[in-house]
């Protein structure tokens, strides 16, 4: 029986981000409005594989997901064996921008999840006027720690801890191929990468005090968050649109946890099609 | 209610070799009410109810009885349904040397997810 090939591509493009060159993969597929996927703390482009799949999608988007550098094909800078990684809101920043101004994106469309729906809301800050819409999956202000970080990232503790940890953030109804999927990426992460993420996810990429000066008349936002996760519950997401202070209705998935693209893919498209149309008829 | 873990666990052989480096004696709080469970090469030795007089252990688990009910559900509701969303939520306390039980978290999520109905 012949392959099935998907209609994805992947590329890998040589850019500079903060003055280092980089070496970063990225897939994509589609025509149109340019729709910039961002993956989870310590996980990679590959959770996006339903949405570069999805016909309904692709007819109008270009949808294009690429690994953080240090993530999935991505490769860490040249040196890093000299350093410890540990993401910042500015790097991260400086990255997203970086990427949509190599691939010379018009207005972009990002949606991002988790430390990407996080990011999402420091780019509608600072840089509204570079994207069409932005969209949140699973978006907080901040994020307490509840367990002691240390763990992920030690010789004598396997990083499949970093799978075990986040394996509770599935949602119990989700499929199993898909979360199991999702958990092995997990499974696959570069040593201290995860916990060099979650420095931004619960450290420095805290954005309370400023929400008040995030205004979606100047570029739409739109956040979606599932019930079961408890790392950004909607009553989190819900604190991020009150902090707004109007414009923005969040919507909770039922049923959905904190990974909605990878790990219940047929039942994220049910909540993210008539988003991706009232981008689309905004033009 | 954590009686039935020493039968679902060992009856489990996947889980069981999942464990196989796992020796250890948990102690786990419901409430007032002591457990003490026994862990040998990812078996359940032993499975004992308290009171106990100074039970040492290598590590312990302490929630409240109605907790654990929540948590032993077939379909538990959104931060009942995995040990790290309790902890989250603060419901869940976990005290002593940590290492055997994150070197093995998956093993140990598993062991008290067995709580609820098989099947579930």
């Amino acid at each position: 029986m012949a392959a099935r090939i998907e209609p994805v591509s992947g590329h890998y493009m040589h850019l500079e981000i903060e003055g280092r060159p980089h070496r970063v993969y990225f897939e994509e597929a589609g025509e149109g409005i340019p729709l910039v996927c961002l993956h989870t703390a310590g996980a990679d482009g590959r959770q996006y594989r339903a949405i570069l799949n999805d016909p309904e999608i692709t007819r109008h988007f270009r949808v294009i997901a690429y690994d953080m550098p240090w993530h999935g094909k991505s490769s860490p800078p040249a040196g890093w064996q000299e350093e410890d990684y540990a993401l910042t809101s500015r790097a991260y920043v400086n990255q997203v921008l970086a990427v949509c101004e190599a691939l010379d994106l018009d207005r972009p469309v990002v949606m991002g999840c988790s430390i990407g729906g996080r990011i999402v809301l420091h780019l509608a800050e600072e840089y509204a006027d570079r994207f069409r819409a932005l969209i949140g999956l699973q978006s907080s202000a901040h994020v307490d720690p509840y367990y002691d970080l240390d763990w992920l990232h030690r010789p004598d503790v396997h990083g499949e801890v970093c799978a075990a940890v986040v394996s509770g953030l599935v949602a119990p109804a989700s499929p199993e191929a898909d979360r199991w999927e999702t958990l092995w990426h997990y499974c696959q992460g570069g040593p201290g990468i995860f916990k060099g993420d979650l420095h931004f996810y619960k450290i420095d990429g805290d954005i309370r005090d400023r929400l008040h000066r995030i205004d979606p008349a100047r570029c739409p936002i739109h956040l979606l968050t599932g019930e079961y996760d408890y790392s950004c519950a909607p009553e989190d997401t819900a604190e991020v649109a009150r902090g707004i202070g109007g414009g923005v209705e969040p919507v909770t998935m039922k049923d959905m946890g904190h990974f909605p693209m990878s790990e219940n893919p047929d039942a994220f498209r049910r909540y993210l099609l008539p988003v991706l149309d009232a981008i689309r008829a905004r033009g | 209610m954590f009686e039935r873990l020493q039968d679902r666990v060992n009856a489990d052989t996947r889980l069981v070799r999942r464990g196989r480096l796992v020796d250890a004696v948990v102690l786990v709080g419901a409430g007032e009410t002591r457990y003490r469970l026994t862990f040998r090469a990812g078996r359940i030795e032993a499975v004992e109810k308290g009171p106990f007089v100074m039970p040492g252990c290598t590590f312990a688990l302490h929630a409240d009885a109605e907790d654990w009910d929540r948590f032993a559900e077939a379909r538990p509701a959104p931060g009942y349904h995995d040990l790290f969303a309790l902890l989250k939520r603060r419901r869940l306390r976990i005290e002593g040397n940590l290492h055997p039980f994150m070197a093995n978290l998956f093993y140990f999520k598993a062991v008290f997810a067995a709580l609820r109905p098989e099947g579930a």
